[in-house]
């Protein structure tokens, strides 16, 4: 009998190419996905090395970091030089090393993090990386994924492994269902709003418990999104009948025989009773309230009904750290969350970029019209989720609304195309970071649930999503 | 990559917690197809107002620390995107060493791929060091990474861990993708396995 494992260590045994006498191990890397901006010097560094791409079938490449997001966007003359140069980069990088690409004509294009599950690259039990953070979307699988730096690019596109010491294991436990209005946005905000943004760190966390159960794929990748805030190298979810629904006919998911193998594989990918965990979090669902973030760090939460709080309620490093924040924010210390003004609403991203994001926004704006003066934005995940969205009515209904219905990409995520922010400009997003200037440069950026942002996109103001739709808060 | 053998030189005490990798190098310069050339524009939207003017407050403008070779900082530096154009901006600007609490994980591993060496010391040492690094050009800090040590103006000596083989590689400036395709029939034998156990993969 072996020990009982986790599923994190499970995955991590069955990826183990080579370990050293210390622990540290070359993990084999089962799918790499490769962006725009964080891959440029790795294929330069290959070609000085004259080095290959070890396995161009397992790698796929899609631009949309800095794509621009409006019509018209295939004529390159549209992108400012250094976006063009660094797309032309990618396009001429995939090519040359034969590697699965997507370029903005594709209507598969889109936010990487969305298209590698849409198209069944990511499936349970593999390891996934890519040169950004939220590579731990994937975790939703029940894949081992995390971001890496551009020389770990370099060293999977030559090796197909990755130099690696295990980190240590983490349970997240949302008991019980979730209340109405609540989403996974809220789970994931929260559990960092409990833990820090360093309270992940050093280890893989494990989402389990009824509530992570209830959660469709895609609240579940919303989940494993915002892992990497809290610090984890990763975040995981134990695939179940859910996850092989999703998974199976999707273009590069398994048929077949094959199809029959995997399952029974993926079938075996849980924690077993009484594996060890080294740390423990737990949070009853029915606890969990609509929340939004105050400050310019995602542990900034705070539910929906509170208030800006005053620096001196925090701690050490965090007490100037808050004040700063708040001082950024343009806030003060009391007021009501819910009275703060926004100009501009944002939905989209890896974390709320996807076809039941957008209905959720959707179901608040029906028959609705966004706040005068309000600039605000759709910016679906991928090609396929806005066909969807077109089919659905939902764009109908985002149009007459009176919000901007873009072409995929991360947008003003990270504001690296011309979707940006100015000085003081207020932003409630669906997105993921509120870093000081994360949507440009004196940018105010409040993290929400997209429900939660078309709720502010129609008053104007931060509002409780409750309200709008009757239900007690 | 350049090796990290000791360091002695001034530290600039940045105190803030969380500084993330937004802050250290904003997104507008992510557009580069090159490792070089970051440092000018490192903490950029700290550094420089809007119209490219210095920002005489900020630590990295003060003539006492326009030469830091290190950077004492709060807890949880380098949080936030994986971008290596972080440790490629600090090196750029001539920074080999942090000393925090605590690091980000994709930052840390980033910083030993290009020669920097992030410290971690327990909170008393850091405040220590941090008070040192205030006192600016006249306290020099030491960085032995061999004797994994940290030693104060005053003498003072902090010890600190570090991964063997990360640690081996920065003492030798070694290239992992070398050192990784030595290993290739190891590779070839597992990619042999997995095609039979997984098929799909
Ligand atoms: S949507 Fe935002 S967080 Fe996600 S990959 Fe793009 S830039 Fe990164």
């Amino acid at each position: 009998m072996t020990a009982p494992r986790t599923l994190y260590d499970k995955i991590w045994d069955d990826h183990v190419v080579h370990q050293a006498e210390d622990g540290t191990c070359l993990l084999y890397i089962d799918r790499h996905l490769v962006h725009e901006v964080t891959s440029p010097q790795a294929f330069e560094g290959l070609r000085m090395t004259g080095r290959k791409v070890r396995a161009p079938e397992k790698t796929i490449a899609v631009p949309d970091h800095n794509v621009p997001t409006t019509q018209g966007r295939e004529n390159p003359e549209q992108m400012p030089e250094e976006s063009r140069i660094q797309v032309a980069a990618l396009d001429k990088n995939a090519r040359d090393f034969g590697i699965n690409y997507y370029p903005v004509t594709d209507i598969r294009q889109g936010i990487v993090h969305i298209v590698g599950p849409e198209q069944g690259w990511t499936l349970p039990g593999m390891t996934v990386v890519c040169g950004d953070s939220h590579t731990a979307t994937h975790g939703a699988f029940g894949a081992l994924a995390h971001g890496i730096g551009t020389s770990e690019v370099e060293h999977v596109l030559a090796t197909q492994t990755l130099i690696q010491k295990k980190s240590k294991n983490m349970k997240v436990e949302i008991t019980g269902s979730l209340r109405p209005g609540v989403t996974a946005k809220d789970i994931t905000l929260s559990v960092i709003g409990a833990t820090g943004t360093a309270g992940g760190t050093g280890y893989v966390i494990e989402y389990c418990g009824q509530a992570i159960r209830e959660l469709s794929m895609e609240g579940r990748m919303t989940v494993c999104n915002m892992a990497i805030e809290g610090g984890a190298r990763a975040g995981l979810i134990a695939p179940d009948e859910k996850t092989f629904a999703y998974v199976m006919g999707r273009p590069h998911a398994p048929k077949g025989a094959k199809w029959e193998a995997a399952l029974a594989y993926w079938k075996t990918l849980y924690t077993d009773e009484g594996a060890h965990f080294d740390k423990v979090v737990t949070i009853k669902g029915e606890d969990i309230a609509p929340v939004v973030t105050w400050g310019t760090s995602p542990e900034d939460v705070l539910p929906i009904t509170g208030a800006v709080p005053s620096p001196e309620s925090f701690t050490g490093g965090k007490v100037d750290a808050a004040r700063r924040s708040i001082d950024y924010m343009g806030l003060t210390a009391g007021q009501k969350l819910t009275d703060i003004k926004i100009d501009t609403v944002f939905i989209g991203s890896c974390t709320n970029g996807r076809i039941e994001d957008l209905r959720a926004a959707a179901a608040i704006l029906k028959g609705k019209k966004i706040k005068d003066g309000m600039r605000a934005m759709v910016v679906p995940g991928s090609g396929l989720v806005r066909a969807q969205a077109e089919e659905e009515g939902l764009a109908q209904i985002f149009i007459d609304a009176g919000f901007e219905w873009r072409l995929a990409g991360c947008s003003m995520c990270l504001a690296m195309n011309p979707d940006q922010l100015s000085p003081g400009e207020r932003c409630a997003a669906t997105s993921n970071r509120n870093f000081e200037g994360r949507q440009g440069r004196g940018g105010r950026t409040h993290l929400m649930s997209p429900a939660m942002a078309a709720a502010a996109a129609i008053t104007g103001h931060l509002t409780d999503v409750r309200e709008l739709m009757g239900v007690e808060a | 990559m350049d090796k990290f053998t000791t360091l002695t030189g001034i530290a600039a005490p940045m105190p803030l917690v969380n500084i993330d990798t937004d802050m250290i190098i904003p997104k507008q310069f992510l557009k580069t197809i090159q490792r070089s050339g970051l440092g000018k524009n490192l903490f950029d939207e700290m550094r420089y107002t809007q119209d490219g003017k210095e920002i005489p407050d900020f630590v990295l403008n003060q003539p006492a620390y326009r030469q830091s070779q290190i950077i004492v900082a709060g807890d949880n530096f380098g949080c936030g995107s994986s971008r290596e154009h972080a440790p490629w901006a600090l090196l750029d600007f001539g920074i080999r060493c942090v000393i925090s609490t605590s690091f980000a994980d994709i930052f840390y591993n980033n910083c030993f791929k290009n020669g920097i060496l992030p410290v971690v010391l327990p909170p008393e040492a850091v405040a220590h060091l941090m008070d040192d690094a205030r006192k600016g050009a006249n306290a020099r800090i030491t960085v032995d990474l061999e004797a994994q040590t940290v030693t104060a103006s005053d003498g003072k000596v902090f010890a600190f861990e570090v991964d063997a083989f990360k640690k081996h590689c920065l003492l030798n400036g070694l290239d992992d993708i070398g050192l990784t395709l030595e290993k290739a029939a190891a590779i070839d034998a597992f990619e042999a396995k997995n095609a039979s156990l997984h098929p799909w993969a």
